[in-house]
């Protein structure tokens, strides 16, 4: 019972050529910058996109093959939640949960039933006879998740479900979506251009570069030891964990992290590694970071080097190479890095 | 500005305040129960019904078919459909004649082998009436099609929908007050049809004389009663234009929404 998905397609500049797994019960990321063929990677999946060549298999069940073998979109054992949501705005909010289970055969009072028991789930029991036109926008996602996970899919696809958002809702829709995806204990696939996103939702990423997988595993593993330069710049940032009170962010091992203005409660602060600035010594300096640690490796990506730092907060540094040399930096040596507190951006989570 | 403004009004109502100083109101009931007078009328309003109908059966897929599906001579097939709208009317009805007709392209095969004859029959009138309406529905549909989010289609794809059921459940709803709107705008042009159903149906009371070519026929016999009948031609289509303001005003919200 699992995802094994081998897809080629051409589509004007795009050259895709992906494959991605995904195993029972897992949510896995793609992560890539806009044009990189993300959504046209889960539009094959979803049957919207026919592939050229390669296989997708769902549950055992080869759905497409580039050939003879292509099962249409409402054959196959799916929810997508789209980037706009793309609710049906002539039809209620429940008209629109109970759709999937409509159009698959089920008796009108049942599927209005099981729908309204899945905008409870989603908290929006009370807009069942509004129009989708009168939710805001993370109402309205809810709304999309519910109508696709109403339907009882094996693979739910998401795609950017948070990039419709301002910045001001995305906190609070992110962590909403954190507890309905946990929830949901099929095969997830989510897409998404935020590292961030990437980090609170997913298990495993997957890092999409003009068409092709670059590299896969958990976050932390690529942010350490990005393979390029490329993946280094998309995700080789340092996010920590922690929970914000009185400007300082606290990890669950005791470590703090000082941050210039955050709301409290539960967040992710990133550290990009160009702030991070080595010393030998333990700086006097306007840095409200300072922390010791111990350098356990040293990857160079042409004249730029990555440091990877264990310490009470592990951190991945990166210096020129004239730098690393006037430092004389090897791995085991002690180090202190610092960082500005104004130079760490914290989202809620 | 105002002024010329006033001009075009006047231009477009004195013909009206015209026909209303000349009817012959105490004699305009006696016209208008007048027995040939309602059979023209009632055929009018049957005959352009039916013509609405054919468009909207037609309309609906071939507008669905020229939004939808690329094809290599898309564009010509599209002015080839549109092309009656702007054809002088009787040109489009001797064409039909050629067509339908019982020496006709196609009419001599539906003589022999159906044993149907189109040209002076009241199914003619029908036929003139489509062939010069449909295209308005078309046009308004297509313009509707394009303008929708296929991915909503999409959406209700990955929801378990075939093709058909999001058609139906999803498309048309979406584009209904276009559709709407194209069928009221088919309806007058049928309604008001003359050039074509004069050249391919002909004109015989009671089959095929429609209430424009009654008109057109007692102008020539009694004035009066042609004043009478085309007062009352005039309220319908001003009742249809009045109506579909608001109609193409919801369309408008529609796509905005």
């Amino acid at each position: 019972m699992s995802v094994a998905a081998q897809v080629r397609v051409q589509l004007g500049s795009l050259d895709l050529d992906a494959a991605i797994d995904i195993s029972p019960g897992e949510l896995v990321a793609v992560l890539g910058p806009n044009g990189a063929g993300k959504s046209t990677l889960l539009r094959a999946l979803a049957g919207l996109q026919p592939i050229d060549a390669g296989r997708i298999t769902i549950d055992e069940t080869v759905v497409d093959d580039g050939d003879a073998v292509f099962v249409e979109p409402e054959r196959r054992p799916i929810g997508v939640v789209f980037q706009q949501y793309l609710l049906f705005e002539h039809m209620s909010v429940l008209e629109n949960v109970a759709f999937g289970l409509r159009a698959r055969g089920t008796a009108k009072a049942d599927a209005r039933r099981t729908a309204g028991q899945w905008l409870d789930r989603v908290r929006l029991g009370e807009y069942a006879s509004e129009r989708p036109r009168a939710l805001s926008g993370g109402q309205a996602q809810r709304v999309a998740l519910a109508r696709a996970l109403a339907a009882d899919p094996r693979l739910l696809l998401l795609d950017e479900p948070l990039a419709a958002l301002d910045v001001g809702t995305r906190a609070s829709v992110r962590r909403d979506l954190r507890q309905y995806l946990a929830s949901f204990d099929g095969m997830r696939l989510l897409v998404t251009h935020d590292p961030v996103d990437a980090y609170a939702l997913a298990d495993r990423v997957a890092i999409l570069e003009a068409g092709r997988i670059v590299q896969t595993g958990t976050l932390a593993e690529v942010t350490a030891r990005p393979r390029s330069r490329y993946v280094a710049d998309l995700v080789g940032v340092n996010l920590v964990r922690g929970v914000v009170s009185d400007g300082v962010l606290r990890t669950v091992d005791g470590a703090t992290v000082v941050i210039a203005d955050a709301a409290p409660g539960d967040s992710i602060a990133v550290i990009r590694p160009h702030s991070v600035v080595l010393t030998t010594d333990a700086p006097t300096s306007s840095a409200r970071n300072v922390w010791p640690g111990t350098i356990v490796d040293i990857d160079r990506l042409g004249d730029r080097v990555r440091v990877v730092i264990d310490g009470p907060i592990p951190l991945t540094a990166e210096i020129t190479a004239a730098a690393l040399d006037a430092l004389h930096l090897r791995p085991g040596d002690p180090v202190h890095a610092a960082v500005k507190a104004t130079d760490i951006d914290v989202s809620p989570v | 500005m105002l002024a010329l403004a006033g001009i075009a009004i006047a231009f477009f109502a004195l013909p009206l305040v015209g026909l209303l100083w000349r009817a012959p109101w105490s004699n305009a009931w006696g016209y208008l129960t007048d027995h040939d007078a309602l059979t023209a009328l009632r055929l009018s309003i049957v005959c352009s019904l039916w013509a609405t109908a054919l468009s909207v059966v037609f309309g609906v897929p071939l507008a669905w078919v020229l939004a939808r599906v690329e094809f290599p001579g898309r564009t010509v097939v599209r002015a080839l459909c549109t092309l009656s709208m702007v054809l002088p009317p009787v040109v489009g009805g001797v064409a039909l004649f050629f067509a339908l007709g019982r020496r006709g392209l196609v009419g001599q095969y539906l003589d022999r082998w159906f044993d149907i004859r189109l040209p002076f029959t009241t199914a003619g009138v029908v036929v003139a009436q489509t062939f010069v309406a449909m295209p308005f529905l078309v046009i308004t549909v297509e313009a509707a099609l394009r303008q929708l989010d296929q991915r909503v289609e999409d959406a209700a794809r990955t929801l378990g929908a075939s093709r058909w059921y999001t058609f139906r459940r999803v498309t048309l709803p979406a584009v209904r007050p276009a559709l709407v709107a194209g069928a009221v705008l088919s309806w007058a042009r049928a309604l008001g049809e003359f050039g074509a159903t004069i050249t391919f149906a002909g004109n015989f009371p009671g089959t095929t004389q429609t209430m424009p070519l009654a008109v057109y026929l007692s102008l020539e016999t009694n004035p009066e009663e042609a004043i009478v009948l085309a007062l009352v031609l005039i309220a319908i289509s001003f009742a249809v234009l009045v109506g579909l303001r608001d109609r193409w005003f919801g369309a408008r919200t529609a796509v905005a929404a």
